[in-house]
């Protein structure tokens, strides 16, 4: 019948109408500035540096492998390796990144520079209100503005991290058992057995 | 005191106008009408803006505006700053002076119309014996501008949009007018004030407005697609739809031009939706005899508001129409079908009192719609569009 498809349209739309003073279902815009919804766990903006412990510069788990900065696609990172050495999580000497840089005005939020890493030392954040009024030096990070703690990055994305976590444990856990090893068998070299000799 | 409150308009326009020399009171006293008229009516066009933007949005799962003012009420007055301090950009190639009085025109024409009507009990600017033909006469002239601003614009957008403008006006404008005849036929006058008197009367405590009969419901559905046609609204939103023509015949348009042509298009609702209240809603007379004591211009406006509501309620609703179904709809559906009124409509008014004449005018009314929409199905003039090669 002519004009039953109107008149349905109409009792929806007027259904809408009523419901969004009475159902949160019919109402579902969030007031943004006044009201957040948390972020998604799989939710990704730009790259962030995970360090360890409470002082940053010296927890960073880069070691300016430049890995990622070869693989990042648009080339926003630009990183600075540092001429001495210092000790990484597993006490082995390591590079560490003199400058690290990312321009987020050039970032894509594709995500290969964390998947590439070796060293979980970059992830990706969840912060997305970035805004600046210097469109050049504001949106080009330093490492002290990407430093962000590992607790940090447990929250945003727990699963993840717990992952990174467990992986990480498990190599320092190797790393030590081997260490131990070697300090053993060093230690055996170093002393014959007794009853050795003639 | 409810004839006091009732007519506290016409007394308060008697007692200042009481003031001056007898030669200048009855110029006085139009003049303070005038500008009565041209405060309010802007006024009611804030707030049917902020009420379409609060309506859309809830009907959308929106909030709709909320940020200036409580409510977001002073959103208008927001975006009249804005209009005012914006650049007022004329094309270089755009014939200056047509361009400048187009909207200008627009307005002027919209604002004739609200002269001859009844707002309440006496309450009427000019009280003509042919006041429903001025109405239609000044109508009509906005379309005049409509394609002054179209052509004087050079610019394909404003040009087609323009020509859709016009097309749809003209073609929709016959259907106004031949619904309105019927009332007319009935009531036997064209003067509005008196069509509101014949419809001023109660059978128990119920009105003799002509929309409680056969050929009056039918009339005022198709005055309504007409009027929501010749006021440019959504689904007939053709002549601007912003997702192929940019904004039609007012993208040359930009700051208080753009906002005179907006004022425009609200008026005309407002002007069509007083006209359709006076033909098919019995005016300014109350819905029930036991409300008589409501002062009539709040019976006015309240029936005035309520169509501007289900004028928001379609927009909320329907997806604009294409071309051809637009043109279609009015020659092929609406045009016979108003026809057919008038003829219902006559045999209304010989048939005399009596129940039979309810079954009858019902009867041939229902038939022929259903008739003439089954009719069009089939043509497929009407329902999903079929393609020729594409299938």
């Amino acid at each position: 019948m002519l004009g039953e498809g109107i008149l349905k349209g109409l009792a929806e739309t007027a259904r809408n109408f009523a419901g969004s003073y009475f159902s949160a279902k019919r109402l579902t815009t969030v007031e943004y500035p006044e009201q957040r919804i948390a972020p998604l766990e799989a939710a990704r903006v730009f790259p962030f540096l995970v360090y360890d412990g409470s002082d940053w510069e010296a927890g960073l788990r880069c070691v300016a492998c430049q890995i990622c900065e070869k693989e990042c696609p648009p080339k926003c990172i630009f990183i600075e390796k540092s001429k001495d050495k210092k000790p990484d999580a597993l006490g082995k000497p390591q590079f560490y990144p003199a400058r690290f840089d990312i321009d987020v005005s050039v970032c894509m939020s594709c995500q290969i520079c964390a998947e590439v890493c070796p060293f979980d030392a970059i992830k990706m954040n969840t912060e997305f209100e970035l805004a600046t009024d210097d469109r050049f030096g504001g949106l080009m990070l330093d490492r002290s503005q990407l430093a962000r703690p590992n607790e940090y990055y447990r929250q945003i994305h727990p699963a993840e991290a717990a992952a990174v976590d467990a992986h990480l444990a498990g190599e320092k856990a190797k790393a030590d058992a081997k260490a131990k090893a070697a300090a053993e068998a060093a230690a055996a070299k170093a002393a014959p057995p007794a009853g050795g000799g003639d | 005191m409810t004839g006091t409150l009732d007519q506290i308009f016409v007394l308060l326009q008697h007692w200042l106008v009481g003031f001056l020399p007898a030669g200048l009171q009855p110029v006085a006293a139009v003049l303070l009408s005038v500008v009565v008229i041209v405060c309010f009516f802007p006024a009611l066009f804030a707030f049917a803006v902020w009420l379409e933007r609060k309506g859309l949005g809830r009907m959308q799962n929106r909030l709709g505006p909320n940020r200036v003012g409580p409510f977001g009420l002073l959103q208008p007055i927001a975006d009249g700053i804005k209009s005012l301090t914006k650049e007022d950009v004329v094309p270089l190639s755009a014939d200056a002076a047509v361009h400048f009085l187009a909207p200008l025109v627009l307005v002027v024409a919209v604002f004739m119309g609200f002269a001859v009507l009844p707002m309440g009990r006496n309450m009427v600017l000019v009280d003509m014996d042919a006041g429903l033909l001025f109405f239609f006469a000044m109508g009509a002239s906005t379309e005049l501008s409509v394609f002054m601003a179209g052509w004087s614009s050079r610019n394909k957008y404003s040009l087609l949009g323009a020509m859709r403008a016009v097309a749809q006006m003209i073609s929709y404008e016959v259907v106004l007018v031949l619904s309105s005849v019927a009332v007319v036929m009935i009531a036997g006058s064209l003067s509005l004030t008196r069509i509101v008197e014949a419809q001023n009367h109660y059978s128990g405590i119920f009105p003799h407005w002509y929309i409680f009969t056969p050929w009056g419901f039918a009339g005022f559905i198709m005055y309504a697609i007409a009027a929501t046609a010749e006021t440019n609204r959504s689904p007939f939103d053709l002549p601007e739809g912003e997702s192929e023509l940019v904004a039609g015949y007012h993208t040359e348009y930009s700051g208080f031009k753009f906002a005179l042509f907006f004022l425009g298009e609200y008026l005309a609702m407002f002007s069509i939706s007083g006209l359709g209240t006076t033909l098919f809603l019995g005016g300014w007379s109350a819905p029930f005899s036991f409300l008589g004591w409501v002062p009539s211009w709040i019976w006015f406006f309240s029936k005035l508001m309520l169509s501007i509501f289900v004028f928001i309620w379609l927009r909320g609703t329907l997806p604009r129409l294409r071309q051809d179904q637009l043109m279609n709809f009015a020659w092929k559906f609406v045009l016979p079908f108003t026809l057919l009124n008038l003829l219902v409509t006559a045999l209304w008014r010989f048939m005399g009192e009596g129940w039979e004449r309810w079954v009858v005018c019902s009867a041939i009314l229902a038939v022929a719609y259903v008739a003439l929409a089954r009719l069009e199905m089939f043509k497929g003039h009407f329902g999903p569009r079929r393609y020729r090669y594409a299938e």
